[in-house]
């Protein structure tokens, strides 16, 4: 128990602790605690992503295991990631113990597969974005009216027909983002802060420990 | 053959001839860059082909994408992290400056980085807690006064600021009003009828200004997305822009 539970606490509580005072030492010695602990945060940010790998292809070998339905798409979105894991590895011709390369096949997977496929997935939400403008505009109540006039006087403001046709709508789109679009972001950044700040202040105290999980073990 | 198998093996024997064309008419050559456009142009047409309905040709796709997005945040994280960050320091590889203190150190975040994996493990996936209380303690250490003078006292001072009897002025009163409507609106601790029913519509309004302006704003984003595509497919692999 002290171990699984109370040892965890213990130790989100004072590096939490050491972290949130650092803040308001003007010291080079906290500072430099400070660089050194966000180098930390971002090599086990690069370790935590092996669990995630891990878990999507346990996840497609499971399927082709058990041949669930679609079983062999798993074994695309395998063969997919070991064909560029190779040349992540190969890294041109100098190994994975030197910096990375900006050419070989690596560079050429991610232009030609990974950029296509994130750009036109991406850009297939204009036509779900469009069907849902549809939908809002069919609700006909007045928050939906605001939301859509909004959108579309921001729209044709960005664009050069918009310049063309007034100066109103590059004047309003101005406005509108100065003044109502930062009163509502500013009430949301508000909003969230407190939140994060209330959240933040029950994991240090050991109030909040959702993330050790469940169980004792 | 169902209706699938067919749209599979069309677009296939549709997309060789296209390409035997554009290869025939010296539109595209025997090279890497054209054989990366066409891949290219496929896995385009593929997933776009979603737009008529969930099919084979974009299952394929979206795995082939899934599998490469994989490997290829491995190679960012190994090589900008792992390598760039733990092994060159620890083992002073080429001209790093790194002290022997720094060296030493590095061992911790190693260590806590070996101990996440432990949650692969049923019997000893306890010890990750150890490493995530590390990540979820320094993170919220470091988010309560960061987010207090960025966001709160910045954002506060910004908010409350004279009036004058202006045009300026007229705008800051409306930001006044639009802060304090839309928090009126998020403070669920008291039922919102009478005065804060009222106050928290105004609230609404001002939200549904802001969603407004980041809607247009994510359409238009998705529309260069989508001008991108097709001028891809028009210009780079079909040749006819």
């Amino acid at each position: 128990m002290f171990l699984t539970r109370t040892l965890p606490t213990l130790l989100a509580f004072a590096f939490g602790a050491v972290a949130v005072l650092i803040y308001y030492i003007p010291h080079g010695v906290a500072q430099e605690i400070e660089r050194e602990l966000s180098l930390w945060l971002r090599i086990l940010y690069a370790f935590a992503y092996f669990l995630g790998l891990y878990s999507i292809l346990n996840l497609h070998w499971t399927r082709i295991q058990r041949r669930q339905g679609g079983w062999a798409y798993s074994g695309v979105a395998i063969a997919s990631f070991l064909v560029m894991f190779l040349f992540v590895v190969y890294n041109d011709g100098a190994g994975p113990f030197a910096p990375q390369a900006s050419a070989g096949g690596y560079q050429w997977m991610f232009t030609y597969i990974h950029v296509a496929c994130s750009s036109t997935m991406f850009s297939m939400l204009a036509f779900y974005i469009a069907s849902a403008a549809y939908r809002t505009f069919r609700a006909r109540s007045s928050d939906a009216a605001i939301l859509l006039v909004a959108a579309i006087i921001l729209m044709v403001g960005r664009v050069p027909i918009g310049h063309a046709i007034s100066d109103f709508f590059p004047e309003a789109v101005a406005w509108l983002m100065e003044v109502p679009n930062l009163a509502a972001k500013r009430g949301i950044i508000l909003g969230v802060s407190l939140g994060a700040i209330a959240t933040s202040l029950r994991i240090i105290f050991g109030i909040e420990r959702s993330y050790l999980g469940g169980g004792d073990e | 053959m169902t209706r699938d198998s067919m749209l599979f093996l069309g677009f296939i024997g549709i997309f060789v001839i296209l390409n035997a064309i554009l290869l025939v008419g010296g539109y595209l050559d025997m090279s890497w860059t054209s054989l990366g456009v066409i891949t290219a142009a496929g896995l385009t047409v593929s997933l776009y082909s979603f737009l008529y309905r969930d099919n084979p040709l974009f299952k394929l796709a979206e795995h082939i994408f899934v599998g490469v997005a994989a490997a290829y945040i491995f190679g960012i994280y190994w090589y900008q992290s792992l390598y760039g960050e733990v092994v060159v320091r620890i083992f002073g590889i080429g001209d790093d400056p790194a002290t022997m203190t720094q060296r030493l150190l590095l061992l911790v975040p190693s260590v806590l980085g070996l101990l996440i994996l432990t949650r692969m493990s049923v019997k000893i996936g306890w010890l990750s807690r150890i490493s995530f209380a590390f990540v979820v303690g320094v993170g919220a250490g470091f988010t309560i006064p960061r987010y207090i003078s960025a966001f709160l006292l910045s954002q506060i001072e910004a908010t409350i600021r004279p009036i004058t009897m202006d045009v300026d002025g007229l705008n800051l009163l409306l930001i006044l009003i639009g802060v304090v409507s839309v928090l009126v609106y998020f403070f669920f601790s008291v039922e919102h009828r009478g005065v804060v029913g009222g106050i928290s519509k105004v609230g609404i309004w001002f939200l549904m200004i802001s969603f407004g302006a980041s809607f247009g704003y994510t359409i238009m984003a998705r529309l260069s997305l989508l001008i991108g595509r097709i001028r891809f497919l028009l210009d780079d692999w079909l040749h006819v822009m």
